[in-house]
């Protein structure tokens, strides 16, 4: 297994091709989808990741749908989300929807919650967006006992109190799916990351680094803090974006209508500030794989690497072609990542390992109940 | 040592709201030699400032007058009038400050306008600004028209300023230093608390 995982996440935007002129229909972009996440494991990628939004331009409300339709037709990718909403989502539903996953694909599979940052969202699933952090906190605590204990008895704030109840299907090997937090600026999810020994996501797409190192060394900081090991054993997930063509000046000229016209930072700064300032990336395979390896460097040894390649408009035609050029890349990016990472920092978690681990964790505690 | 930054918002060139604030820094020379004073002029950042209202993060040289507001202890706002308020780049420029830089500090409001009749423009508009902001104002701000600026109006102006820098140098002395730039991790340590806690059921 590679000791760090590479791969894609989906915001799933429908986004007018401001080169074309031409908007996706909504089936069009969910097809899309599914042909980019084929893709992505045919070039060698370890994970695909789906957000979960729930308002137009959005197209995927419905990631274990999506997923489970992936994972009939790819056999080594990794399914995961960018994000699972913690707060609007029941948590029995989430127990429940994701432990299905989870046996659908064998094991291969886990997920990232996040709060989400639309306020609107709230009220349509019955909850209150001035709440935000309290529900992430109090639904998280209700998933892991729903995948940890077979009978459940639970009262809290935000929903109804359960009597004896069992989440079905129990997860696959009685081992729960891995689970990542995302957060792009809230101290509490890497505090509730570091707390239960979980993974911590930063997206790192739209701000400078110093922001996400900020979080980042909170996280590992607070995960040593609860005793699950050192600051640089935190396991730590990174998003990135970028654009690449053979020749530099060709990914500039090309992306260049996308970026100006992107959703999120079109209009503003001009693409040649936003790469100096972020880790975007627009150039030469080489260029990227400079600045992808400079992410440890800043953020210590890592898990998982995603990247957003799928947005702004881009056609499907140049998203398949990127993700081209980000398979060619692939064995030099590990290479170098695994030259320089440390032998005590922790592989990239899988279902098996987790499985291992448990019964290896089992053995020692039976060894110890005999020699009592 | 007391450091004092002194903003100004003026665009046109000549601009009067600058000419105010050198005014006011002058003074201030005048008057404690051993105040530290930078002066910044907010026109040459203006496309920083609406990037970073679209991004959510500051460019490197607004970022830099960031530090240097997080580490004064006194600040000097001048702004011109228009439209009856503070321009629209002077409340794009304190939009895209942390929400807590200014708590604390002492300012002193000044502002520049085309007829004395927007004067109290520095207190309908300009004081709740900085009451939100939680900084302490100064009292007396000092508002400057055409009328000023000629030789019969100077005379008050200038009374004026030096009775706005003598209140702010008085408040700054009984202030002591301003808020360094928050320590996140003490920021967190309460909310560690209410984390761990419900587990404990």
């Amino acid at each position: 297994m590679t000791s760090m995982q590479f791969g894609i996440f989906t915001v799933g935007d429908v986004t007018r091709d401001p080169v074309q002129g031409t908007t996706l229909s909504e089936h069009e972009r969910i097809r899309n989808t599914v042909e980019i996440a084929k893709k992505a494991e045919e070039v060698g990628l370890d994970v695909f990741a789906t957000g979960e939004h729930h308002n137009p331009p959005f197209v995927p409300s419905s990631p274990t749908t999506t997923l489970a339709y992936i994972g009939a037709q790819t056999e080594k990718i990794l399914l995961s989300t960018s994000t699972t909403l913690i707060t609007t989502n029941d948590p029995v539903k989430l127990a429940e929807d994701y432990a299905t996953l989870q046996h659908l694909v064998d094991g291969r599979m886990d997920l990232m919650l996040g709060r989400g940052n639309t306020a609107p969202v709230y009220p349509w699933f019955g909850y209150d967006g001035s709440k935000a952090v309290e529900l992430t906190i109090e639904h998280y605590q209700l998933l892991r006992r729903l995948w940890e204990e077979d009978v459940v008895t639970w009262e809290g704030k935000f929903r109804t109190s359960l009597q004896s109840f069992t989440a079905t299907p129990r997860p696959l090997d009685g081992v729960a799916p891995f689970v990542w937090h995302g957060s792009i600026r809230t101290p509490e999810v890497a505090e509730l990351a570091a707390y239960y020994g979980d993974g911590y996501f930063a997206n790192n797409i739209f701000w400078p680094k110093e922001h996400y190192i900020r979080l980042i060394n909170f996280y590992r900081q607070r995960y040593a803090h609860y005793g699950h090991g050192e600051p640089h054993q935190a396991v730590v997930g990174l998003g990135g974006q970028f654009f690449m063509r053979k020749n530099s000046q060709d990914a500039v000229n090309e992306f260049r209508p996308y970026f100006d016209n992107a959703p999120v930072y079109g209009h503003g700064p001009s693409m040649e500030d936003f790469t100096e300032q972020t880790p975007l990336t627009v150039g030469s395979p080489q260029q990227f794989i400079e600045k992808t390896l400079t992410f440890a460097d800043f953020f210590g040894d890592y898990q998982r690497q995603l990247f957003l390649v799928d947005h702004a408009g881009l056609p499907q035609k140049i998203v398949l072609e990127q993700l081209d050029l980000l398979g060619e890349v692939l064995p030099t990016l590990r290479a170098e990542f695994d030259a320089r990472r440390p032998a005590d920092v922790p592989d990239a978690p899988t279902h098996a390992a987790r499985v291992a681990a448990r019964d290896a964790a089992n053995a020692t505690e039976g060894v110890e109940q005999v020699s009592a | 040592m007391t450091r004092v930054v002194v903003v100004s918002a003026g665009v046109s060139d000549a601009s009067s709201s600058t000419l105010l604030a050198q005014q006011i820094a002058s003074a201030i020379g005048r008057a404690d030699a051993q105040v530290s004073i930078e002066s910044v002029e907010l026109r040459p950042l203006s496309h920083d400032v609406i990037d970073a209202s679209i991004t959510g993060f500051a460019s490197p040289r607004l970022q830099h007058v960031h530090d240097l507001l997080a580490q004064a202890d006194g600040v000097v706002v001048v702004t011109p009038i228009y439209k009856a308020s503070y321009t629209g780049l002077f409340k794009a420029f304190f939009d895209a400050l942390e929400q807590d830089v200014l708590v604390g500090k002492v300012v002193l409001l000044a502002a520049t306008g085309g007829t004395a009749r927007h004067s109290l423009a520095l207190d309908y508009a300009m004081r709740p600004l900085f009451a939100y902001l939680q900084s302490v104002v100064v009292p007396t701000g000092v508002f400057a028209s055409p009328h000023d600026w000629g030789s019969e109006g100077s005379g008050a102006l200038t009374s004026r300023v030096e009775r706005a820098v003598d209140e702010l140098l008085s408040l700054l002395g009984g202030t002591g230093s301003g808020r360094s730039s928050s320590d996140d991790i003490d920021l967190f340590s309460e909310t560690m608390l209410s984390i761990s806690d419900p587990r404990r059921d």
